[in-house]
């Protein structure tokens, strides 16, 4: 079956990406599979300087999901260039970049070194982590400010295309949606992390030395399903669906809403082989609900009259 | 070179040990299964019971007590959610485990060698013990709270050389802090000192060791989620204050390159 995709530009072999922060750099995983089997690899979030992330604890499961408020501990845009990229075998996975940043300019900025380099398939804009307090956020639930960041990343992404990582964290995600298309974004993904809590009745204490976190894993999964179906026919550009993808039949939900791929995050820690065995499985699972291939499928939803 | 892999492997035995207030706390588990042709004592493996479906998404570390080419051996208690349901795991149930993870203790044969366990920190020594080519060199002192049939402390000290500390209230640790001491101060200058346990059990270990001069390692037991160095959950701070991910970086670190 044929599985390849095209997101405005970015060709994959198969609509199986890793969600940014939930698969590092990719080479923590090659013991468990083979990088190449997947459509593609969204990096751990980079910021232009090393960032240390936020104190511990910095994790906490909870029933069906867990939360997390790393706050994008990176070893910087220029270690990953130079110790991680050229060990990733980006000829023939799609290698996409995830970018944070604490304001605009600072956005571009990082766009621009990053189109630089060969080795990277695509930018995807973190304008949506709610761990970080200056920014990240802020930018995401604005519509005036994602198309700010927007501009300014397109404007220096050269040839790339442009993704935009929306929230769930707002009122109105088609209008978020909206702002990153007219501001020339080439796809969205969605969703990231909803911002969540958990407290120690014993100790009186957040489970979270940030005190809030960001939920992920299949509790969130109805809420993305309903914010990428929203954002689908919102806009005529590419989405990306995430959030709480667990199974292939979990991704057959998001593909038929409309999305053009997914990303697998929280559940690369059920277990270390899970996003290669989910590009393995696909065929199997559209076969199996009689899809004569993916393209057929793909935004079959059949809607109430 | 020992290489990380993701199989399923099925409950053999589980057997209960000892009794502590808290019925059923204490377990031995054996993962049958193709295990773990090389490994390194110190080094633990993710597992994850495929019963637990959706409903708890991370797999749960524990040490390597013993590994071979036929399956594994883990010892454990049940603390919260996870262990819990472990302890109520069927012989013939699956389970995916991912492993051997993390670098495991130095191991000097010709270095006297004093072995710190606190509570479950026993479990990696079992296999170190095995596993040490010298095992005159090596002693064990073995601080617990709860009592001594609930650990596997007996097949140990009829081995080795070994010591067991009760903390029966919290006004025993006085005694409990100057024994520890003790004990490491006579591993001065030149011994080794590993130890594995509760992270005030480590700290008092690490403040001895640099205190004496001693050679010391300490084994962390951070909360995880992927085990693999992916997730940044389990970080703690190196010497110089950076964050380091105890899953890959550890869990076993020279004390004087780890901050508790
Ligand atoms: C490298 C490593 C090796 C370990 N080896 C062993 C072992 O051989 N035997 C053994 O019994 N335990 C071991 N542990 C601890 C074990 O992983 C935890 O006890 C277990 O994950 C708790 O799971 P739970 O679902 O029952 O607890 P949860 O429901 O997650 O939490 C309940 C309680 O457990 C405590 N807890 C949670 N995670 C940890 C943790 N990682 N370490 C300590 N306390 C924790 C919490 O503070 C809480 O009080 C090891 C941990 C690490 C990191
Ligand atoms: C531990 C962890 C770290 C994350 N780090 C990032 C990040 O750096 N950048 C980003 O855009 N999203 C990050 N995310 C969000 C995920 O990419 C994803 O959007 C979210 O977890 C929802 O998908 P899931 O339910 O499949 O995990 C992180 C999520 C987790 C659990
Ligand atoms: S548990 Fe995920 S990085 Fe260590």
């Amino acid at each position: 079956m044929d599985l390849t995709t095209d997101i405005t530009g970015l060709r994959l072999k198969n609509p199986v990406l890793t969600a940014s922060g939930t698969f590092g750099f990719g080479l923590e995983f090659e013991d468990y599979g083979d990088l190449r089997d997947l459509g593609g690899i969204v990096v751990k979030g980079l910021s232009l300087k090393p960032r240390e992330g936020n104190p511990m604890p910095r994790l906490a499961e909870t029933p069906c999901g867990m939360l997390n408020a790393i706050g994008i501990q990176n070893p910087g845009v220029e270690c990953f260039l130079r110790d991680k990229l050229p060990r990733l075998p980006w000829r023939e996975t799609a290698v996409i970049a995830n970018l944070y940043a604490c304001g605009v300019e600072e956005f571009g900025e990082l766009a621009g070194v990053l189109s630089a380099e060969e080795g990277v398939a695509a930018l995807e804009i973190n304008v949506s982590c709610p761990n970080v307090k200056e920014g990240g956020a802020a930018f995401g639930q604005d519509p005036l400010q994602i198309g700010r960041v927007t501009e300014a990343v397109k404007k220096r992404a050269g040839t790339k295309p442009v993704i935009v990582k929306l929230s769930p964290n707002v009122t109105d995600i088609a209008a978020c949606a909206r702002a990153a298309e007219s501001a020339g974004a080439d796809a969205l993904s969605a969703v990231n992390t909803l911002l969540g809590m958990a407290v120690d009745v014993r100790t009186r204490r957040p489970r979270l030395a940030n005190v809030v976190g960001g939920l992920s894993g299949p509790a969130i999964k109805p809420v993305a399903l309903r914010c990428v179906f929203q954002c689908v026919r919102a806009v005529g550009i590419p989405v990306i669906g995430l959030g709480g993808i667990s199974s292939a039949e979990d991704a057959l939900e998001f593909l038929l809403v409309g999305a053009a791929a997914v990303q697998v995050g929280t559940a690369n820690f059920l277990r270390p082989d899970f996003a290669f065995r989910l590009a393995r499985e696909l065929p199997e699972a559209l076969a199996a609900v009689g899809a004569a291939g993916l393209d057929a499928y793909r935004g079959g939803l059949v809607l109430p009259e | 070179m020992t290489r990380r892999t993701c199989r399923e492997m099925t409950v053999g035995e589980l057997t209960p040990l000892g009794q502590s207030e808290r019925p059923g706390e204490f377990y031995r588990l054996r993962l049958l299964g193709p295990g773990f042709g090389t490994w390194e004592p110190g080094q633990f493996v993710m597992l994850r019971p495929a019963s637990w479906d959706l409903e708890l998404l991370w797999g749960r570390p524990f040490s390597l007590a013993g590994a071979d080419e036929e399956g594994v051996s883990l010892f454990f208690q049940v603390v919260g959610r996870g262990t819990r349901r472990l302890a109520a795991l069927a012989p013939g149930e699956k389970v995916t485990v991912w492993g051997p993870l993390g670098n495991g203790f130095a191991v000097e044969p010709g270095t006297r060698t004093l072995m710190l366990a606190g509570g479950v920190g026993l479990a990696p020594f079992l296999g170190y013990a095995a596993a040490h080519p010298a095992p005159e060199n090596l002693e064990l002192l073995f601080a617990h709270r709860l009592p001594l049939d609930c650990y596997p402390y007996g097949e140990l000290a009829a081995r080795l050389r070994a010591e067991a500390v009760h903390e029966a209230t919290p006004a025993d640790l006085p005694r409990v802090i100057r024994r520890i001491t003790e004990k490491i101060a006579e591993y001065a200058p030149d011994g080794l000192v590993l130890a594995c346990g509760p992270t005030p059990f480590l700290r008092t270990v690490r403040q001895a060791a640099l205190d004496h001069g001693v050679r010391a390692q300490v084994s962390l037991e951070n909360r995880m989620a992927c085990g693999v160095g992916a997730c940044l959950g389990c970080v703690c701070r190196d010497g110089l204050g950076h964050h380091v991910q105890v899953c890959t970086q550890g869990p076993v670190f020279w004390a004087g390159d780890v901050q508790l």
